[in-house]
């Protein structure tokens, strides 16, 4: 109150006529907006508690509700927004660092909307992917430079470890503790059926999902939570975090208060300590060191899996890209600044690190420039929001897409951002039972292939389009797109033409 | 025994040969090979020479025991077994180490049991003879470092910088630490003799694998270091 008190940013508005006091918003609400008045007999709305998640407006049976942005706010300024502002104040009110969630959301380019994508017309006939088999499988690792062949000239099919996928895509890393174990199990049933991977994050493997090793990515990260021999043999591929598009260049730090009995189980920590991840991995401060790790964790798992290294898209990332292909890394997974989290300081989410698409195209085309591109494959994320997105990502020269934020979408997210506050009212982003039992993984898992079985059509239509029967294709073809609304320094860096063109 | 002549071979045929004979295994003439005995979990190898970085990384049961110095990154990320090292070893032993047990007869190199934890029954505990370089225990989370500090000629007994970010288990340094600088967030304390039995098997060990008399070890004063708190980071943000 007094001068800390900021007008909320949303307003909960019931319509009286249609509510029928049943009190179910009352019970979906874990920020507590919404209270039966005893004495007054009314359902009472606070409305400073609101995160606009939009439960309760799902779950009222009568539609009464609905949420809307307050039109009260602080005199207009375009250099001090009301944003800038609350924040200026809640950190003179407690000397605190900003925490944030989910992916950077401030207005900055979004290349993805300024490329576009070709189509065939009148030569080179387009495909009909409903009539003609069309090839969306990729395979992940390092190919060789050159067909090799025996001394009676047979081709040598002796491979680099590959991960092989259905389509184009797998769920990004997300741990289990930054989200719920039922959103853990439809991410691993989805995977498993969709013939794709999901990524444990760095808090460990809960031991009901060693079954879905096959379709499973183990993630080491400067903690080193949870991983031990067993771990690292349970998953198909092993990464290596160096980074994470919301917060480059800094640790994750999950708090001791959510590490409860199950979380300390698949991190291997004692119950209420903090699981903190520290900024660098202590051991790796070159391109040598990076190398050790790799090859220590190929030397364990006796070269049957391959090595992937994730970093966040920075200014310098064709460089340091080059030299983790030269560390031995089998796979590199860049994610752009706009990537999701549970939790990252306010600053660094909103400041640090570069567009995906932009370093994307600047880590292909160094690839190529070294002829060092066939020795990795390339996985980008952070964000691809649709199969479009995807598309433009093949083309630009991804080997395949990270999907995070989609993925919670279709779980139930609505993109509150409140992850941090560990209250989701969805059942993702929380490790609170009564909340996290409102996600049925089966339903969960469902509604996942849906949206992937839905992009994957997507894909081949777009595929078929331009001509194009297969994601290997397209690969890197840039004639494919062509930009939009972009000036020269973005049309050069992005290896494409200007529409019309 | 099986032994395996390291001269001219790379870390992957030793390996390969390690896995291809479970039981005891001696390696000769090891200069430099890294990764040795990487993620194995049942193993009893004995090592002339020095091995390279990386010494029992992912270690899961089983001993390895070498015969002079090792290099970097000793037990990276050990869960259990035991590594005993009659010589000198380099940078970032025992990073993130869950269980088992390593001893080193001579020195240590910077960030000793970096991130070192503990979980359920699994203690890990590293035990150097001679002394510590900087970063000892950072972001320690759990388990017991012991530091004897023998021989040590008057040189401090831990290097700059012990204990930044600890925040679980605890530090023994056989030293009365009156020149050595610790962070706010721990307590140095003269240990009790509830302390040093909590330690007497571990120095009981490290002076068998070494010869050292144990009587002579445990008349010392030891400092002990633990964390304030299990979240240091506790009061740092406020959700925006």
């Amino acid at each position: 109150m007094g001068q800390d008190y900021i007008y909320p940013e949303f307003e909960v508005v019931r319509r009286e006529d249609r509510c029928i006091r049943c009190g179910i918003c009352v019970k979906q609400c874990a920020n507590g907006v919404h209270a039966w008045d005893k004495e007054r007999k009314i359902l009472h709305i606070d409305e400073s508690k609101c995160v606009n998640c939009q439960r309760c407006v799902c779950f009222c049976p009568v539609h009464a509700l609905k949420i809307v942005k307050s039109e009260a706010g602080f005199r207009e300024n375009a250099n001090w927004d009301n944003q800038t502002m609350k924040e200026v104040y809640l950190q003179a009110k407690t000397g605190g660092v900003l925490l944030s969630s989910m992916g950077n959301p401030k207005p900055y380019p979004i290349y993805w909307d300024k490329l576009l994508i070709n189509a065939s017309q009148v030569t080179n006939p387009p495909i009909d992917p409903l009539r003609e088999p069309m090839e969306t499988r990729v395979f992940l690792g390092k190919k060789p430079a050159a067909v090799q062949r025996d001394a009676e000239g047979k081709i040598c099919c002796q491979l680099e470890p590959q991960l092989e996928l259905a389509m184009p895509v797998l769920f990004s890393a997300m741990s289990y503790g930054s989200i719920s174990y039922n959103a853990h199990a439809s991410l691993a049933q989805a995977a498993k059926e969709l013939g794709i991977y999901y990524n444990t994050g760095e808090g460990g493997l809960h031991e009901d999902f060693y079954a879905y090793g096959a379709n499973t990515i183990v993630q080491v990260a400067s903690g080193r939570f949870g991983v031990y021999e067993d771990y690292l043999n349970a998953g198909a591929a092993i990464e290596i975090k160096m980074g994470q598009g919301a917060k480059p260049g800094i640790g994750g730090h999950l708090p001791g208060t959510k590490v409860g009995a199950d979380i300390s189980k698949t991190r291997m920590i004692p119950e209420g300590s903090d699981a903190i991840s520290p900024a660098p991995h202590h051991d790796i401060y070159s391109i040598e060191d990076l190398r050790q790790l790799v090859y220590s964790l190929k030397e364990a798992t006796r070269y049957r899996k391959p090595v992937i290294v994730k970093v966040a898209a920075v200014h310098n990332i064709a460089a340091i890209a080059s030299g983790i292909a030269r560390s031995g890394a089998d796979i590199i997974a860049i994610d752009g600044f706009r990537g999701g989290t549970g939790a990252a300081p306010t600053r660094i989410r909103d400041n640090v690190g570069i567009p995906i698409e932009l370093a994307l195209a600047a880590v292909d085309q160094r690839l190529r420039d070294e002829g060092i591109r066939n020795q990795v494959s390339l996985i980008v994320g952070g964000s691809i929001r649709s199969s479009a997105d995807v598309v433009k990502a093949v083309a630009l020269g991804a080997d395949a897409c990270y999907v995070g934020t989609a993925a919670l979408l279709a779980l139930g997210c609505h993109l509150c951002r409140s992850c941090q506050t560990g209250k989701c009212n969805w059942g993702i982003a929380t490790q609170r039972q009564e909340l996290t039992e409102r996600l049925d993984p089966q339903e969960g898992y469902r509604r996942l292939v849906n949206l992937m079985t839905a992009w994957k059509h997507e894909i081949k239509e777009m595929l078929g389009g331009m001509g194009i029967n297969s994601i290997e294709a397209l690969r890197g073809n840039r004639l494919m797109l062509r930009g939009i609304g972009l000036n020269q320094k973005e049309l050069e860096i992005l290896g494409v033409y200007h529409a019309g063109e | 025994m099986v032994k395996i002549e390291a001269e001219g071979k790379s870390y992957v045929a030793i390996n390969d040969e390690i896995h291809q004979h479970a039981g005891d295994i001696l390696i000769t003439d090891c200069c430099g090979q890294r990764f040795i005995g990487a993620g194995m979990g049942n193993c009893a190898i004995k090592i002339q020479g020095i091995p390279g970085n990386a010494l029992g990384a992912y270690l899961n049961g089983g001993e390895i025991e070498v015969f002079s110095n090792a290099q970097d990154s000793v037990g990276d990320t050990m869960n259990a077994g035991r590594i005993v090292v009659h010589g000198n070893i380099g940078d970032t032993a025992g990073y993130a180490m869950r269980g088992g047990e390593i001893y080193v007869r001579g020195n240590a190199g910077y960030r000793t049991g970096i991130h070192m934890k503990a979980y359920q029954n699994k203690l890990p505990v590293i035990v150097i003879g001679g002394t510590a370089g900087s970063f000892l225990g950072e972001y320690q989370a759990g388990g017991i470092i012991i530091v004897l500090g023998l021989n040590r000629d008057g040189k401090k007994i831990v290097s700059n910088y012990p204990c930044t970010g600890m925040h679980g288990g605890k530090l023994y340094l056989c030293s009365d630490c009156q020149d050595v600088l610790f962070p706010k967030q721990v307590t140095a304390h003269t240990a009790t003799a509830e302390d040093m039995q909590e330690i007497a098997p571990y120095l009981e060990k490290f002076s068998q694998y070494f010869g050292m008399d144990l009587q002579q070890i445990c008349s010392q004063t030891f400092t002990v270091v633990t964390p304030d708190s299990q979240n240091p980071y506790k009061q740092m943000y406020v959700t925006n």
